[in-house]
């Protein structure tokens, strides 16, 4: 019997996994999937935003003021990059420069550091600037991370600590009894006394295996975005946003953590929550979107387009509560932006607001074992590469010439806690395939790895989900 | 820090030929870096025949062709390393390298030859629609895994492009009992050379779509169904004009691009249109002292040229560390209409022996015209040709005379039909 099941292994099921291994109770985590940080936590945005967009009074304006403040020290904790890069929301014409000033009042009001700037004192500070730019609100505070490393690291550290992460278990009935949930999935049934759905797309199918009248559900809403090449000279430092509508923060031009681009994201609620499909039309229109913002986008180098499934709640705002029908089953929903920037503020809501109500917290005695960082070949100096390399010389073969990557840090990665299984996941977690080759040099070489150190035909390495066999007969010989 | 005279990067075709040359011309300390298990680069994975006609009027395959230069360099002692990528080139020619036996490696050249070759353009880098499934590589790839590694991609096959390694892996696929439904290529013409869109097309009945280009790839896991379209001059999709293909394989054979990460750290001048670095006479970049050749130079038709090339650039290495290249007055070479680029991109008429061939491609077919060598401005010489096309690489010769009486630039253009 587990104390919290938590249905979702994205970055809120995660952190909020992570969250739980402080304390004195039995926590597992069952994904679909067979990897964690999957689904939406793979493909968003990117970003810690400031805050300066959310409705007033709403949970997702108070989880991202809080996130945007916690990321520093999370990042810290779980020895992952974050940089706060800062943002601008750029005015193109009139009309949105009276917007925009209205959402610098509304930003000041919150709390959130921010400036007008002239065109003249943006352009200073991003040349890249388009010229139809007139006005520029400055977020400092704003940020970027790897959602996914963040993910990843939360959950390595989180079973270091206790937590067990069940992975290719989807959830197919709960039953309900006086006082626990039996789960069951597609590999078998677990048992505990709270059951924590960070289920994203499927949250609202999940609530609705334990209550007749869900209040709630949960559309996709597509986002499509490229990813360009790194920069010798940076395109852009910050995060350059258009003025917000309806339909969101609109197509963003972002510098990541990895020093590439993104452009993007459209918005469109779609029904089928698989379909993540990359669709002329709308990444014409994100091309069209960042060049009102950016000038100079050279889209000659782009290396990959992809898609994200953001869980779009019929309410508006995140739904985050113990369902009102089921004592002890706690929704954890609609987290779409700003849903990476908040996740380690909701995982704390969850925790002080939601269950400690009902659960008495008691912290380990044990001191926690700290997460061991992913080894970076590249960032290292001489004297520590020589040395690595003196142990385990397979930290001198390179995988990976776009990204500069070593047999050895894949090694590392297949064999950690939460480890690698797919080549998609070595690729989130290390990078090879990331680069401007997306692959076609470093993936036979990751297929042989994979396969000797999971004692696995090269015929049996999955790309990513479990029908996604690579190689598919020997040749004839 | 060793220092070593000269350190070529890249032991495939262009840096194999480049090292002999370099070392029959007298330079000894030579260092080959490959970051392959074995010397040859891509030419160890093109197990069908076809090389070396030109070379050794003989066709070989690739490896065959591979092994005549390995033999030299093994001949000649050459010192290699193998499993060795180079992580850092700066423009004072300090390289960084790693390999398994000796780890982190700084070492000084005091010649550089740029031989990393080439690689393919991703099915990403065109922003292809729909899924983002298994089953979709380059074709160089799925060439590695088949002939390298022993391992079929797949059993129904669609090709996008009709670059040459396409082409070569239709032929293969189907050999290997695959059946290949077509290949849709955007341009009006074929990518590939006439040849291999004979025997590895034509005689195997696989359809050419030209104009077309796949604007949808369905299949969530493994791709399962993509679908095809005719394209418009501006190479948009007509509507009305789908087909689709039922497939679990798409390989993309859409373009090489030449593989210039460390030229860009060396501060390399590259030019827009080859993507390579922009050399002189000699096959000497903008930097002094680092050399370039092969297909990390621009992209080439047939091996041979390749080796030629190398050859070139080992030669010139080699005076260049006797101090036997002068400094001067250069002659601009100058793409004209209907001429995508030229190489060498401009010349010292002092360096140049007897003559120099200049390579370069044209920017679409023709049948039946003149190209127009001009000096100056004025009409130097005029050649016929019965036809040019994209895919093929032509090459022309210029005497010392014909340089010596230049001021400025030459420039080449495609003239009038001739018929």
């Amino acid at each position: 019997m587990y104390d919290f099941l938590i249905i979702g292994a994205g970055i809120t099921g995660s952190l909020i996994a992570r969250d739980l291994s402080h304390y004195q109770c039995r926590v597992a985590v069952l994904e679909k999937d067979n990897d964690v940080a999957n689904e939406a936590t793979s493909a968003n945005s990117a970003i810690i935003h400031s805050g300066h967009d959310p409705h007033d009074g709403s949970l997702k304006l108070r989880l991202n003021l809080r996130g945007n403040a916690m990321y520093e020290g999370l990042c810290k904790e779980l020895k992952v990059d974050f940089e706060r890069n800062g943002a601008f929301v750029v005015a193109v014409n009139q009309s949105e420069s009276s917007n925009l000033l209205e959402i610098y009042e509304k930003a000041k009001e919150r709390g959130i550091p921010c400036s007008l700037l002239s065109r003249e004192e943006a352009i200073a500070k991003e040349p890249n600037l388009s010229d139809d730019v007139i006005l520029a609100l400055d977020l400092p505070s704003s940020g970027i991370v790897s959602p996914w490393e963040v993910c990843i690291a939360a959950m390595e550290d989180a079973i270091n600590n206790g937590v067990e992460l069940y992975l290719g278990n989807k959830v197919l009935k709960i039953d309900k009894k006086d006082e626990s949930f039996v789960v069951h999935t597609t590999k078998g049934n677990y048992e505990s006394r709270f059951v924590i759905n960070c289920a994203g797309v499927y949250s609202d199918e999940i609530y609705a295996m334990v209550s007749d009248r869900p209040g709630f559900f949960v559309k996709a809403r597509k986002g499509e975005y490229y990813v360009l090449d790194k920069f010798d000279e940076p395109l852009v430092t910050r995060t350059i946003y258009p003025l917000p509508s309806e339909k969101g923060k609109g197509v963003l031009v972002v510098p990541t953590i990895h020093h590439n681009v993104l452009l993007g994201p459209n918005s469109q609620i779609i029904d089928d929550k698989e379909a993540n499909d990359n669709t002329a039309a709308a990444l014409e229109n994100v091309r069209k979107d960042a060049m009102k913002t950016v000038k100079n986008i050279p889209m000659n180098m782009v290396i990959r387009t992809y898609a994200g499934l953001r869980s779009s709640g019929s309410t508006g705002d995140f739904i985050i509560e113990e369902a009102k029908d089921v004592a002890r089953f706690v929704n954890v929903a609609a987290i779409e932006s700003p849903g990476l920037a908040s996740a380690p503020a909701i995982a704390e809501y969850v925790h002080e607001e939601i269950l400690a109500k009902k659960y008495v917290f008691v912290l380990k005695d044990e001191p926690r074992i700290e997460r061991r960082p992913w080894i970076i070949i590249n960032r290292m100096g001489n004297e520590e590469k020589q040395a690595l390399v003196k142990q385990d010389p397979r930290f001198a073969q390179m995988v990976c010439r776009c990204e500069y990557i070593s047999e050895g840090e894949i090694v590392d990665i297949i064999h950690r806690n939460c480890g690698a299984r797919t080549v998609k996941a070595v690729k989130r977690r290390v990078r090879p395939g990331a680069g401007r080759c997306q692959g076609g040099f470093c993936e036979p070489r990751v297929v042989a790895i994979l396969a000797r150190e999971l004692n696995l035909s090269p015929m049996d390495i999955l790309l990513d989900g479990d029908e996604s066999k690579l190689l598919i007969a020997r040749t004839k010989e | 820090m060793r220092t070593i005279e000269l350190v070529i990067i890249g032991g495939g075709s262009a840096g194999l030929a480049s090292a002999i040359s370099a070392y029959e011309h007298g330079i000894k300390d030579i260092l080959i870096l490959e970051r392959d298990k074995e010397l040859g680069g891509i030419l160890q994975q093109c197990i069908h025949n076809g090389f070396g006609l030109h070379t050794f009027k003989e066709e070989l395959s690739g490896p065959a062709y591979a092994e005549r230069y390995i033999d030299k360099i093994n001949e000649y002692k050459i010192e290699v390393k193998l499993n060795a990528m180079v992580t850092h080139l700066s423009k004072d020619r300090i390289i960084e390298y790693v390999t398994p036996d000796e780890g982190y490696v700084t070492l000084q050249a005091k010649a550089v030859i740029l031989a990393m070759g080439c690689r393919e353009r991703t099915r990403g880098a065109i922003a292809i629609p729909g899924y983002r499934p298994a089953g979709i590589w380059s074709a160089g790839t799925a060439q590695r895994y088949l002939n390298m590694e022993g391992y079929m991609v797949g059993k129904r096959i669609f090709i996008l492009g009709s670059g040459d390694i396409g082409l070569i892996m239709a032929r293969r696929m189907t050999l290997e009992g695959a059946k290949v439904l077509g290949v849709a290529e955007i341009m009006p013409y074929s990518n590939g050379l006439p040849r291999n869109i004979k025997q590895c097309l034509e005689d195997f009945d696989i359809p050419l779509y030209l104009s077309h280009t796949i604007t949808r790839i369905e299949g969530k896991d493994r791709v399962n169904q993509i679908t095809i379209q005719k394209v418009d001059e501006r190479f948009q999709a007509i509507a009305n004009t789908e087909l689709t293909f039922d497939v679990d394989t798409v390989l993309f054979s859409v373009g090489l691009i030449p593989e210039n990460a460390l030229s860009e750290e060396a501060d390399v001048t590259l030019h827009q249109k080859t993507k390579g670095p922009i050399v002189d006479e000699t096959y000497q970049t903008d930097v002094p002292g680092i050399f370039a050749c092969g297909n990390v130079l621009h992209v080439h038709d047939l091996v041979d040229w390749v080796s030629l090339e190398g050859q070139k650039a080992g030669i010139s290495a080699a005076r260049y560390l006797n101090h036997e290249v002068t400094s001067g007055k250069t002659i601009q070479m100058v793409a004209g209409e209907g001429l995508g680029y030229i190489v060498p991109h401009h010349i010292n008429p002092s360096n140049v022996e007897k003559s120099i061939e200049c390579m370069f491609r044209v920017t679409k077919t023709a049948k039946f015209v003149e190209l127009v060598v001009k000096r100056d401005g004025q009409v130097l010489k005029r050649i016929k040709k019965r036809h040019l096309a994209p895919a093929e690489m032509e090459r022309i010769v210029l005497t010392k005379d014909e340089l010596m009486g230049c001021n400025e630039s030459i420039r080449i253009e495609i003239g009038e039909v001739t018929l």
